[in-house]
């Protein structure tokens, strides 16, 4: 049971608190089981030994009991449940390695960028200059810190040997915190369903010596390949029980694009919108800045379908050549055996910036833009 | 081409491919379903029923008969809610490693979404209504409810949504989103598809139901109560209904909202939950939660009722503690609206937030461990027959406490952080809408069956299945709390570890229990039907009841009491009973009583029109249906012919009919 048996100290703290809060609830609840089964028994009918009193009904005594007894343990829970969250929070950077270890002072964490795609994970590490696709690694004993979002619907980003979860959500950036002290090999997960492939967005955590981890990174960086906007564009389309593969040599601004809704050309990014609005939105001139700020869409667009959809409405080619069991090939999608019908290829200029256009409506040549947008001049 | 222009205009996107066909799974059940249909409706038409069912049922504006057939309509959605469940279990039974199973996730996906939603808003819904509306004017001394005609109205719509649900079966299909349809996933860009429409529209359309029928009760349980029955003496089924009843009126305007909400998102391309143009998704889910926490109340609280009602009379003694009981339910109520937030501690709230709402939850366990010391007080110094009812109660209490315990811990939110969306939390559930709402209808459906038909359900098969199911959940939801602690989550189709099969395997044969269950309850009913003139009760009191139900005959005359009974004390019929209370046998009167009207029948099935063209978008259909839909509201205006008196002959002939039963049965 990986959740009592975990290997950082996250999750070892939630899983003392589980214990803790479990046993404060038995004082209460084992009394509650043995009294119904005692009281079942002792009272029913054909024990005419027992006392039968169909008129006692109340009794302050009793009554402020039974209340103060639930009250009191939730009174001890109530606060361990206000320090723990606090502690346990997962914004806040950890503080100690261990129940012994203290984070010795000047240590860097290892900072990871978490991406959930359809369905897959794309891992970001800025500082070792590298991404990797469903696979994730730690050196043990390192703090680590997470910031997560996601390139299409909610996910939740969950290794359960390591910490807590937590969502995954398009356009937004929530962070955790955690470090992993037993080296190993563990299963990473989604804990939000996100759509048909969700079963397979499964990935492995490996917590490392600081050596393996090094030769970790030497070998992605061996291995891989390039991430920039096209490649990324490419790799975003849905697909299911991805391999895990590696980037060496990754586009910097390419996580910010993601999590700013612009990876694809042309497309405004949100904080350049929040900008505008700032600046007291582009009144009715934002009309012509819509199509820049859809991204749903063209995922719709390109013709995704689940593989093996049985109800063709949309007309559109199944994604993947699965063979669902209990499906015939039909008209729309005759090739469910072989490989289906691609989308078109269209793809845009590859280009460093986040799509931006200076001269959109509302975009002040002033505008206090964060740098790496106003870089295009 | 204009051939295809105008098979668009006629159809919207409804074409001949929107039939399953290719899925042996749904066509099977097509022709089990039809061949059963035609045999049910060959039957009604060969014995000549149709007539008797639409002026004597569909019609009927009388609370008992739309009471059963809510619940009716309860029992088929279990069937068909239940199905999806063991078709779940066998897919994870058996989907690991190189097999997959024999659910695609096209369709397990569609399945696992449809089971949450006709469980909560198809089974216990229109279950606990259906037992609501039967006792509660019964509970109170009144004739009726408030607003006959529109409880009418109430449950042809909540019948309406449910066929727009079973629709999706044959026509189309239905969400892969999980039951609440979390945006961005149920948006137009991520579910192009009809399922989302299907879910929107069905809920809609029950919503309405509910919302009216929850309108109905709070006015007549404020207004209707007989002389002498203050709030503090009202048995406490009522509360617990009053109370719920407050909570849907609350509660599912909200969902109503949120829906519409999602309705323009899809329909007319508004961003309010989208990933782009600004929308926000976690609106919804907050939305969606403050609508969603309460419904768990408004199911439970009614089963709180049940369970008070039950051990009182089967312990021949008063409820413990009638007047904390009252007020455990008000603070249940309460803070039923300032916990929502504890669904989803994992989308980045700070820790304040998260543990103000963790610390709300647990106080709810306050007011819940004072309900559950009030049972087992009663329980103390009683004298306990344990029939049927009493048994679902014991089992109840037994298994709930468990529930509420995983709750609490639930609600402490880093140890949610490693449990949100993990079996763990399928097993809390379960847990407590098993082990609290269906072992509390189950325990009402046995307490009052009599009531309603004048006989009592068979007790061997009533074991049988109590048996069954409490066996049958320990095995089906116990190694799911094991397998969330192993860290796994909800809603996966396939599985690589092979050491979570055994679990899974259990938990399958859990849920083949629970199945010997249904079935067993099934086979009560019809064993009972078969053997109801051994089961006859013809004092119309057959438990030694407390509550002024039970002064009246079994089944209840159309008026339920000739004489409005006036209210002393508390358990109203212990204390007729026990003052030799004597039923007057002249002085009949003609009655008051509203007249049988088929408004709700057919403005519920222009809904059903209205809701099925606009899934399809066919728009010239859906601008018709609503049109007809408020010609018709407007036409029922103009009915003046609503009421009707029973004359005083047939009073007295009915009266006298049950004096001379009283006679010869005593």
């Amino acid at each position: 049971m990986v959740l009592m048996q975990p290997s950082g100290d996250i999750a070892v703290q939630q899983r003392n608190l589980i214990v803790v809060s479990t046993v404060l609830m038995l004082l209460i609840i084992i009394p509650v089981m043995f009294l119904t089964v005692l009281f079942a028994w002792r009272y029913r009918r054909s024990n005419t030994d027992a006392h039968y009193d169909p008129d006692w009904h109340h009794s302050t005594r009793l009554e402020v009991a039974i209340w103060s007894a639930p009250l009191c343990i939730i009174i001890a829970l109530g606060a361990i449940t206000w320090l723990s969250t606090h502690t346990l929070d997962p914004y806040r950077p950890v503080s100690r390695l261990d129940g012994t270890h203290a984070v010795p002072a000047g240590v860097k964490p290892l900072t990871v960028e978490v991406v959930a795609l359809d369905w897959k994970w794309l891992f970001f590490y800025p500082d070792q200059g590298i991404a990797t696709v469903n696979e994730l690694a730690a050196p043990v004993n390192v703090p680590i810190e997470f910031r997560i979002t996601s390139a299409t619907v909610m996910n939740s980003f969950f290794v359960p040997a390591l910490a807590g979860q937590i969502y995954a959500m398009a356009g937004m950036e929530t962070k955790l915190h955690a470090v992993i002290n037993k080296e190993g090999e563990y299963n990473g997960f989604s804990a939000n369903y996100s759509g048909a492939g969700f079963s397979h967005m499964n990935f492995k955590f490996h917590g490392l010596t600081q050596d393996g981890f090094d030769q970790w990174v030497q070998k992605a960086k061996s291995q891989g390949g390039k991430l920039g906007r096209n490649e990324y564009l490419q790799l975003e389309k849905p697909s299911e029980a991805e391999p895990v593969h590696y980037y060496n040599s990754v586009d910097p601004q390419l996580y910010s694009a993601i999590l700013n809704m612009c990876a694809q050309p042309g497309k405004m990014c949100m904080s350049e919108m929040n900008q505008i609005d700032a600046n007291g939105g582009a009144g009715k001139e934002s009309e012509a800045n819509k199509a820049k700020l859809q991204y749903d869409g063209h995922r719709a667009q390109e013709g995704v379908e689940e593989p093996g959809a049985t109800f063709p409405a949309s007309g559109r080619p199944p994604n993947t050549n699965v063979q669902p069991e209990g499906m015939k090939p039909d008209a729309l999608s005759p090739k469910v055996n072989g490989q289906g019908p691609k989308p078109g290829e269209s793809q845009g200029q590859e280009h460093d910036m986040p799509g931006m256009d200076p001269n959109m409506p509302g975009m002040k040549p002033s505008s206090p833009a964060p740098n790496q947008l106003n870089q295009q001049d | 081409m204009l051939n295809s222009d105008l098979l668009k205009f006629i159809f919207g996107r409804l074409t001949i491919e929107a039939i399953p066909y290719h899925e042996p799974i749904l066509i099977v059940t097509f022709v089990g379903v039809a061949i059963g249909g035609l045999a049910l409706l060959g039957a009604i038409t060969y014995f000549r029923l149709w007539n008797y069912l639409w002026t004597e049922w569909f019609t009927s504006v009388d609370h008992k008969k739309i009471g059963i057939m809510y619940v009716i309509l309860a029992i088929v959605m279990l069937i068909r809610g239940f199905s999806d469940a063991i078709m779940m279990r066998a897919q994870q039974a058996i989907a690991f490693g190189s097999n997959n199973g024999y659910l695609p996730p096209h369709h397990y996906d569609q399945v696992f979404t449809a089971h949450g939603v006709i469980m909560i808003f198809f089974m216990a819904m229109p279950l606990v209504t259906g037992l609501m509306n039967f006792v509660v004017p019964l509970q109170i001394g009144a004739r009726d409810v408030s607003f006959p005609f529109l409880n009418n109205f109430s449950f042809w719509m909540t019948v309406g949504g449910a066929v727009i649900v079973m629709m999706s079966l044959f026509v189309g299909e239905y969400a892969r989103t999980g039951w609440l349809a979390y945006p961005p996933l149920s948006e137009a860009a991520y579910s192009p598809g009809v399922g989302v429409d299907y879910y929107i529209w069905g809920l809609q359309i029950a919503g309405v139901g509910t919302t009216l029928s929850g309108i109905n009760l709070i006015a007549t349980i404020v207004k209707m109560r007989a002389p002498g029955m203050t709030m503090m003496k009202m048995p406490v089924f009522c509360w617990t209904s009053l109370c719920t009843n407050v909570l849907i009126v609350a509660a599912f305007p909200v969902l109503t909202a949120v829906l519409a909400l999602l309705t323009l998102d899809r329909y007319v391309g508004t961003n309010f939950f989208t990933n782009d143009l600004g929308g926000n998704p976690m609106m919804y889910i907050n939305l969606i939660w403050i609508w969603g926490h309460p419904e768990v109340y408004i199911l439970v609280l009614p089963a709180f009722g049940i369970f008070s009602e039950v051990v009182s009379t089967f312990c021949g003694k008063r409820l413990f503690g009638y007047a904390s009981m009252v007020y455990a339910t008000i603070v249940i109520t309460i803070l039923s609206y300032l916990v929502w937030l504890h669904h989803f501690f994992t989308m980045g709230s700070g820790a304040s937030v998260n543990s103000f709402f963790g610390i709300t939850t647990m106080i709810i366990s306050i007011p819940t461990g004072a309900k559950m010391f009030n049972w087992l007080f009663t329980m103390y110094r009683g004298r306990i027959r344990f029939e049927v009812p009493m048994l679902w109660t014991i089992g109840f209490m037994f298994t709930f406490v468990i529930g509420g315990m995983t709750g609490v811990l639930l609600a402490v939110p880093p140890a949610d952080f490693v449990l949100h969306n993990s079996l763990f939390l399928i097993a809390h559930f379960h847990n407590v809408i098993i082990g609290g709402v269906v072992f509390g209808l189950f325990a009402g459906i046995n307490y009052w069956f009599p009531k309603a038909f004048g006989f009592r359900l068979d007790p061997f098969w009533g074991k049988m299945s109590f048996w069954f199911w409490l066996v049958g959940f320990y095995f089906a939801f116990m190694p799911l709390y094991v397998l969330g602690l192993m860290g796994v989550t909800r809603r996966l189709n396939h599985f690589d570890d092979p050491s979570l099969q055994i679990w899974f395997i259990i938990a399958a044969f859990g849920a083949f229990l629970i199945a010997l269950g249904i079935a067993s309850f099934i086979v009560q009913i019809a064993v009972s039907i078969r053997n109801r003139e051994k089961l006859r009760d013809f004092t119309g009191d057959p438990w030694d009841g407390r509550t002024l139900e039970w002064s009246t005959a079994s089944p209840p005359p159309d008026y339920n009491y000739a004489f409005t009974p006036v209210i002393h004390d508390h358990d109203a019929f212990a204390d007729m009973k026990k003052r030799g209370y004597k039923r007057p046998l002249e002085g009949y009167r003609p009655i008051h009583m509203p007249r049988n009207t088929g408004a709700g029948v057919i403005l519920a099935a222009f809904s059903v029109i209205f809701g099925f063209s606009m899934i399809w978008y066919i728009w010239w259909l859906a601008a018709l249906s609503f049109a007809a839909i408020l010609i018709g509201a407007i036409v029922h205006t103009f009915n003046y012919k609503r009421d009707f008196y029973i004359p005083a002959e047939d009073v007295v002939q009915a009266e006298n009919a049950r004096t001379t039963l009283l006679a010869g049965g005593v």
